[in-house]
């Protein structure tokens, strides 16, 4: 497990997001849809934050300012530090033929860094107003519908769908595309499996999504591992 | 000695962690296996945070087939921390892994806030294990009774080898926009550094009552922390929280405590031990002396 004090380069507004540029240290940036733990000041407890962008020497992340936590990582002043550790848990699986990336909210973190690495496929994105949806430019040929317009309504089928938001959508997506790789969130407190906090109930069983997560495939009410991290 | 709190580090999910502590403590294993609670289960708080975990754990039968041998491949000491709803389930449990060579202690979960706790007594209870079991036991109590002295001296009465103080204590969050309880128990298990004063209370407390060895543990963040603990009276500590936000902590307090221990003319943290009672006592003695406290006030 890496964890390093990383220098803040950047905290820019986009819509009522803030996407916070970390200089990226030694850390790996790790698979698209891995995590990783952010240790905002004056807080007891890290924050799991899927990596959004990882351009050369930086580590990207899109916080969404709901609670006390969040608000301090979003506030963040150039030239403070910020501990990290990760990168966390297991990533999207990117050997498919034909990627769909379906997201809601502020589920479009991991979109910009997952993306690149697919070669900037479609992507279907909803938000609940035009002002969240200034995240949406973060993510390459990314299709918008606006609130009550929902993402499955549009949803086109036989493609391989890679999604993150809001759990009514990820099983609203599940319902459509049963292979899709689902990005799950739960409150975490360690990111590493050492609390059980981020417990979710999965086929009846509650399992950890920080070691069995956070992308997970749901077929016949089932949920299977989609792949293991390399390096721990 | 450094360990960890039980249920506060997965030795088989980060390994590594594990091997920088003196033993590892198992999260509570239960006659039968336990999901848990239902989720929201964990809430930062003010100086500390909230859990209601509800003593997820696959029970004692797959503990035994499954994750002790494995847990045993890490070649670390182990401590089995096991908790039950009657008198005869302590008794089982010790009475299972006291064939197991692996298990250097148990220790007894006597006080986990976020399941219903046996009505049985602490003295029936140790007194059970005791009859069950030649290993070392040691009772995990909790801070909140009203005389910790008392129990812990009928723990050392029923055949405990040791305590382990504090568990967690009982509290409540309210979601900031709701007001509703965040965690879906509504109350849990409270932790961290507000710990602290309540842990060394306790300390203090059972080792003037009871003379056992100790594993303090609440709230500790820094070697300054532990060194506390063991002049209150402990003769280990334990890492929490802590570790869920700095999983290199067991080293980093180690050397910390060290290195304290040395500025307060300790050559080892041990030799520390009980300090404080001392300066205690030196003080009550000698009448013409008032306690630095007072002549500030």
């Amino acid at each position: 497990m890496q964890r390093e004090a990383l220098r803040v380069l950047a905290s820019e507004p986009v819509g009522p997001y803030r996407l916070l540029r970390l200089a990226r240290g030694r850390l790996d940036p790790g698979m698209p849809g891995q995590f990783f733990m952010l240790s905002p000041p004056g807080h007891l407890l890290p924050r799991p934050m899927s990596l959004c962008l990882a351009p050369p020497r930086e580590l990207v992340f899109l916080i969404d300012p709901v609670g006390k936590g969040t608000r301090a990582l979003a506030e963040a002043e150039p030239g403070e530090t910020m501990t990290v550790l990760g990168p966390l848990g297991n990533g999207y699986c990117l050997r498919v033929e034909k990627p769909l990336l379906v997201g809601g909210g502020i589920g479009v973190a991991p979109f910009p860094y997952l993306s690149h690495a697919l070669g900037e496929p479609p992507a279907l994105l909803g938000f609940r107003t035009a002002h969240h949806a200034a995240a949406a430019a973060l993510v390459p040929n990314a299709e918008v519908v606006l609130d009550p317009t929902l993402v499955t309504d549009v949803m086109p089928s036989d493609y391989d769908v890679f999604a993150c938001g809001p759990e009514p959508m990820l099983w609203a997506v599940a319902r459509r595309a049963p292979d899709a790789q689902l990005a799950w969130e739960a409150p975490m407190a360690c990111g590493f499996g050492a609390c059980y906090g981020c417990a979710v109930e999965i086929g009846g069983e509650l399992r950890r999504l920080c070691v069995e997560g956070p992308i997970l495939e749901l077929k016949a009410s089932r949920w299977r591992k989609v792949r293991r991290r390399e390096a721990a | 000695m450094i360990l960890n709190a039980s249920g506060c580090l997965d030795a088989l999910a980060a390994p590594d962690v594990a091997r920088r502590l003196d033993a590892f403590v198992t999260k509570t294993v239960t006659p039968l296996p336990r999901e848990g609670n239902a989720p929201v289960r964990i809430a930062e708080t003010d100086a500390g945070m909230l859990n209601s975990i509800g003593l997820a754990n696959p029970g004692i039968d797959r503990f035994l087939a499954a994750t002790l041998p494995r847990l045993a491949e890490l070649a670390i000491r182990l401590w089995v921390s096991v908790g039950g709803f009657a008198t005869d389930d302590y008794a089982d449990l010790c009475r299972r892994l006291d064939e197991r060579d692996e298990v250097q202690v148990i220790e007894l979960n006597l006080s986990c806030p976020n399941v219903e706790g046996p009505e049985e007594t602490v003295v029936d209870i140790v007194t059970a294990a005791r009859a069950s079991t030649g290993k070392p036991l040691f009772a995990k109590l909790s801070a909140a009774v009203p005389d910790v002295a008392a129990t812990a001296t009928a723990a050392a009465e029923a055949g405990a080898d040791g305590l382990s103080l504090v568990n967690t204590i009982r509290g409540l969050a309210l979601d900031e926009r709701t007001l509703a309880p965040t965690l879906a128990t509504a109350t849990g298990g409270y932790s961290g550094p507000a710990l602290r004063p309540i842990a060394l209370a306790a300390v203090f407390a059972a080792y003037r009552a009871t003379g056992l060895p100790i594993v303090g543990m609440g709230g500790v963040e820094t070697g300054r922390h532990a060194l506390e603990l063991i002049a209150a009276g402990a003769s280990a500590c334990a890492l929490g929280t802590v570790l869920f936000a700095d999983p290199r902590a067991p080293g980093r307090v180690r050397t910390e405590l060290a290195a304290e221990s040395r500025t307060h003319g300790f050559e080892t943290p041990l030799a520390a031990r009980g300090a404080s009672h001392t300066i205690v006592s030196s003080l009550l003695s000698d009448k013409t002396k008032k306690p630095a406290i007072a002549s500030e006030m």
